[in-house]
């Protein structure tokens, strides 16, 4: 029994493999129906899988394959050419093996279906093949020799009497029955002419000579089929926790090669340095070796969507081609699955809503078939992979309206996006889950799945649109999710592992330096980095191990990270180094901490855990938006207390009003002498960085000129003889706004107490135990602006 | 020796690994330890739930170690104690349990079982099953899935067991 279930096992294993050949295959084979080599791949695989279902008496199985089979047998002797409706046919065929297969698998039995609908299908086909075959004279011929061995022994007991003389006729009528039987009777008549007895023997050499070309036609499928198996026998399968297995002891290995190598270094003993030198090469090409072992080709993805597209596009009536570059391009295993998915949807949205239909196409000037091309090579260590096709594009107005309908963006915001950032506003959640298809050539359906997918796996996705061009998508993927290079760094005694991916740079402050560099104003840290502003986060204080001790003399050391297009800065106590470290996932109890992607074991032995550079952002309030609704539950568990709350700046305004602006809009906090101060029209601007900062002071925009004192006026340069301004970024705009007197940064919940007093006042808060105004930016950058004119 | 534990389980009785925690005596079924190992320093893991010790690594596997005596609301140990580690396949992996000493394996027949008296606080009763009447003690018989899992303490009361 347990013989048998192998058997089926294994023929179970080898026909899935060659059905995702087939269906490659026959979609080749469409677009180049001569091609004999693949005719015959197909042709055997589909006998095969015949033969053994005959033999593991799966009779349903073999009855689909056998009329397959036959099909196949008259598209290779060339009785019929193949046209869409076979290849439909055939790929049908394959789904119905693949279905028998799948029920084999998952009870042991065919189970119950019926496949008559498919089989006669199958024969009407061959049917009107053999209506066709009628013109094609070599064609009858051979197929009469394949078919009927007696047919072939009809000639014979004519031929004594056709005799000697009449040698010349069977050799002319002997083209009828192809090529190999062709010389044989020359050459018989030659040499047998004079003797009338002669005649039976070239009949029999005739006939062998018949019988044996068919034999070595057979003899050389069979040497082919020999042949493509030797390739599968280099090849073994494995189960694949076997090969987590030897990755586990190779980092055992590793580890154990560390210890030796730190053990040796120390001793004087050449014999021992030498072996561990050596113990270290080995374990290090062995390390790499069966971190080969879990590479894919990212072809075995790919091979499926030829068909997926045939498909799609038979059914909208468009005409599709796939085109491919780089399937040898290598992934871990667990990347490939990963990404499989998001591949396969965007493959679909392509054909489905990109690619237009052959007579629009045309009617735009372009190739009645449209092309897919998905493309994949590595670079810096990464593997990209695009899928492009040469459809309609998006249209960018439409994705404008919608985002700005749907509350995804303001409307002023969309109005100063670049059109590549537009487009990639599919990407955000909620931007197509209420209608669907229909709007916005329904591009967006889950894209924002898509994007999630693969940020999950460290990847990034891009995606460009050429209206009337078609559109790219281009993915970043890491090489493998197994090993990845990390910086580890230690805070509190333990070290951390923080993913290269996510590093841009280290800072390290000694000293004076330490003390004045970063600005600790109310709990809330920033550090002046080339001029801008980057939010501080002391790891200590994230992982609540120990509070920071008050700043004294020592290194501050500042990773700056990258999360979701914000940058932070990580302070930790001591750098340590970077190491490609085997990444090792925690258990279940632990999932539920955002800030740890994973654990990892370190040269020594220990456990280090490694760091999730986003879940840390998120738990810090840095990354604030968009994403943390698709993971606020595993935020709740460790961010409690954050909740809804925002950075922000403070300041006085005139007469000691207290105001604020988000830091995240602050790019820089300068001192402008009075004297750099120039008027231009009716604004105050400064020459700043090369270029001219419009400035707005927040007591005249708040319209509180009628109370100014004298000498204050719009038009009249500053007396002060430095101002205080934050440099605010909004919506890709620069400006200074200048105030009287920086306060603080604090983190408030943003509970509106009152509605605003004033315009160019979102509303006021208590924020820090005292009433706050928050400024709404646009407005009194807009309220500046229009008021200036009028003013003249 | 498989014959001898076929025909004791065919006779109702089970195998339990014993050990002890602050005096009191616990056992799981033996055939969920995987192995008994020596205490290694763990790696504490910051933000986790109380229970949670730290990671150790397992021959290349890191390992999350519970502490049992939190996870039965028992008296800290002292710091002078080692603990042992139980390695045990739970239904959420493999899972390391900390406990003070490790006893005998014993074979119990099920008619001394009995299950947790009502005054013990119901998420108590959901890792603690009950208990055997041994000779001289009561053995506590721990539900391993339960015993490894987070929620059976800080969720215990809301989720009824």
């Amino acid at each position: 029994m347990n013989d048998s279930d192998d058997i089926v096992k294994e023929f179970l294993v080898e026909s899935y493999e060659n059905l995702d050949r087939l269906d490659r295959e026959l979609i080749t084979l469409e677009k180049n129906p001569n091609d004999r080599e693949i005719l015959g791949s197909v042709f055997r695989t589909i006998h095969t899988i015949k033969g053994t279902s005959g033999f593991l008496a799966f009779d349903k199985l073999g009855a689909v394959a056998h009329v397959g089979e036959s099909l196949l047998g008259r598209l290779r002797d060339g009785q019929l050419v193949l046209n869409p409706e076979i290849t439909t046919a055939l790929l049908a065929t394959v789904d119905a093996v693949r279905q028998i297969l799948a029920s084999i698998e998952a009870t042991g039995a065919e189970g119950e279906r019926d496949d008559s609908a498919l089989i006669s299908r199958l024969t009407r086909l061959q049917r009107v093949s053999e209506a066709a075959e009628v013109r094609g004279e070599s064609g009858v011929a051979a197929e009469r020799k394949a078919a009927a061995p007696e047919e072939l022994g009809g000639p014979k007991p004519d031929s004594p009497k056709i005799g000697g003389p009449k040698l010349g006729k069977s050799k002319m009528s002997s083209p009828k029955v192809g090529g190999p039987k062709l010389d044989s009777p020359k050459l018989d008549s030659t040499v047998e002419e004079p003797k009338p007895a002669a005649p039976p023997p070239p009949e029999i050499v005739v006939e062998q000579s018949a019988a044996q070309s068919a034999e070595v036609a057979d003899a050389q499928q069979v040497q082919q089929a020999a042949r493509g198996q030797s390739a599968s026998d280099r090849t073994i399968r494995l189960d694949v926790s076997l090969l987590d297995q030897l990755m586990n002891l190779v980092g055992e290995l590793v580890l154990a090669r560390n210890q030796i190598l730190q053990f040796a270094n120390s001793t004087e003993d050449s014999g021992l340095l030498a072996t561990s030198q050596r113990l270290n090469l080995i374990t290090s090409e062995l390390q790499e070796g069966v971190m080969k072992t879990r590479m894919q080709p990212i072809g075995n993805i790919w091979s499926k969507f030829p068909r997926t597209v045939r498909d799609l596009a038979l059914g909208c009536g468009k005409r599709v081609r796939v085109e491919m570059e780089g399937e040898e391009t290598e992934l871990d295993k667990t990347l490939i699955e990963a990404i499989k998915d998001p591949l396969t949807h965007l493959v679909r949205n392509s054909v489905d809503h990109g690619i237009e239909r052959p007579e629009v196409r045309q009617a735009a000037g372009k190739d009645p078939e449209g092309r897919l091309f998905l493309r994949a090579f590595h670079e810096g260590g990464q593997v990209n992979i695009e899928i492009s096709d040469d459809g309609a594009g998006l249209d960018q107005e439409r994705i404008r309206n919608k985002a700005v309908q749907k509350g995804l963006v303001s409307a002023d915001q969309a109005g100063r996006m670049s059109d590549r950032e537009i487009v990639n506003l599919v990407f955000l959640p909620g931007f197509s889950t209420a209608e669907k298809v229909t709007s916005v050539s329904g591009r967006g359906v889950g894209m924002d799945v898509v994007k999630t997918h693969i940020e999950k796996i460290g990847g990034t996705v891009d995606l460009q649109s050429k209206p009337g061009h078609g559109v790219m998508v281009r993915m970043k993927i890491p090489l493998t999710l197994a090993i990845i290079p990390a910086l580890i760094v230690t805070s509190a005694g333990e070290r951390y592992a923080v993913p290269q991916v996510n590093l841009l740079e280290l800072v390290g402050l000694d000293g004076e330096q330490a003390r004045k560099g970063i600005e600790t104003i109310h709990g809330s840290p920033v550090y002046r980095l080339r001029g801008r502003l980057l939010p501080l986060v002391h790891l200590k204080n994230a992982l609540q191990t120990t509070a920071v001790a008050a700043s004294g003399s020592g290194r501050v050391n500042i990773v700056v990270l990258e999360a979701d297009g914000r940058q932070f800065g990580l302070v930790v106590d001591e750098i340590n180094d970077t190491e490609e470290i085997v990444v090792k996932p925690l258990s279940k109890h632990l999932k539920s901490i955002a800030v740890y992607a994973g654990a990892t074991i370190m040269g020594d032995g220990k456990v280090a855990l490694i760091l999730d550079v986003l879940g840390l952002a998120q738990c810090s309030k840095i990354v604030t938006e968009g994403r943390e609704r698709l993971q606020d539950e595993a935020v709740q568990v460790t961010a409690e207390g954050a909740n809804g709350k925002q950075k922000l700046v403070l300041f006085a305004g005139r007469a000691g009003a207290r105001m604020a602006v988000p830091l995240e809009m602050l790019a820089r906090l300068e001192n402008i002498p009075g004297a750099q101060v120039e008027r231009s029209g009716n604004q105050w601007v400064t020459q700043y960085r090369g270029q001219i900062l419009p400035l707005i002071r927040v007591s005249h925009a708040l319209e509180e000129r009628r109370h100014l004192p004298p000498g204050e006026g719009v038009l009249s340069l500053p007396t002060t003889s430095t101002l205080q301004v934050l440099v605010l970024e909004n919506e890709h705009q620069t400006f200074g706004l200048v105030v009287n007197q920086i306060l603080d940064i604090v983190e408030s919940t943003l509970e509106p107490q009152s509605p605003p007093t004033r315009a160019g006042v979102l509303h006021s808060s208590v924020i820090a135990e005292r009433v706050t105004e928050l400024l709404d930016v646009s407005a009194l950058l807009h309220a500046g602006e229009a008021y200036e004119p009028a003013e003249a | 020796m498989e014959l001898m534990t076929e025909l004791m389980t065919t006779t109702s009785t089970r195998q339990f690994c014993t050990f002890y925690l602050d005096h009191l005596l616990c056992g799981v079924e033996s055939q969920k330890i995987q192995e008994v190992v020596t205490y290694r320093e763990l790696r504490p893991v910051p933000l986790a739930p109380p229970v949670v010790s730290g990671l150790m690594n397992l021959r290349g596997q890191v390992v999350v170690a519970l502490e049992l005596r939190r996870q039965l609301e028992l008296p800290e140990r002292s710091p002078d104690m080692t603990p042992i580690c139980l390695v045990v396949r739970a239904a959420s992996g493999t899972v390391c349990l900390l406990a003070d000493e490790v006893g005998n394996v014993v074979e119990v027949e099920e008619q001394t079982f009995e299950p947790s008296p009502e005054t013990l606080s119901p998420r108590l009763r959901s890792v603690i099953l009950g208990v055997h009447k041994l000779e001289h003690q009561l053995m506590h018989v721990l539900d391993t899935d339960q015993a490894c899992e987070i929620q059976a303490i800080g969720q215990g009361q809301s989720s009824g067991g």
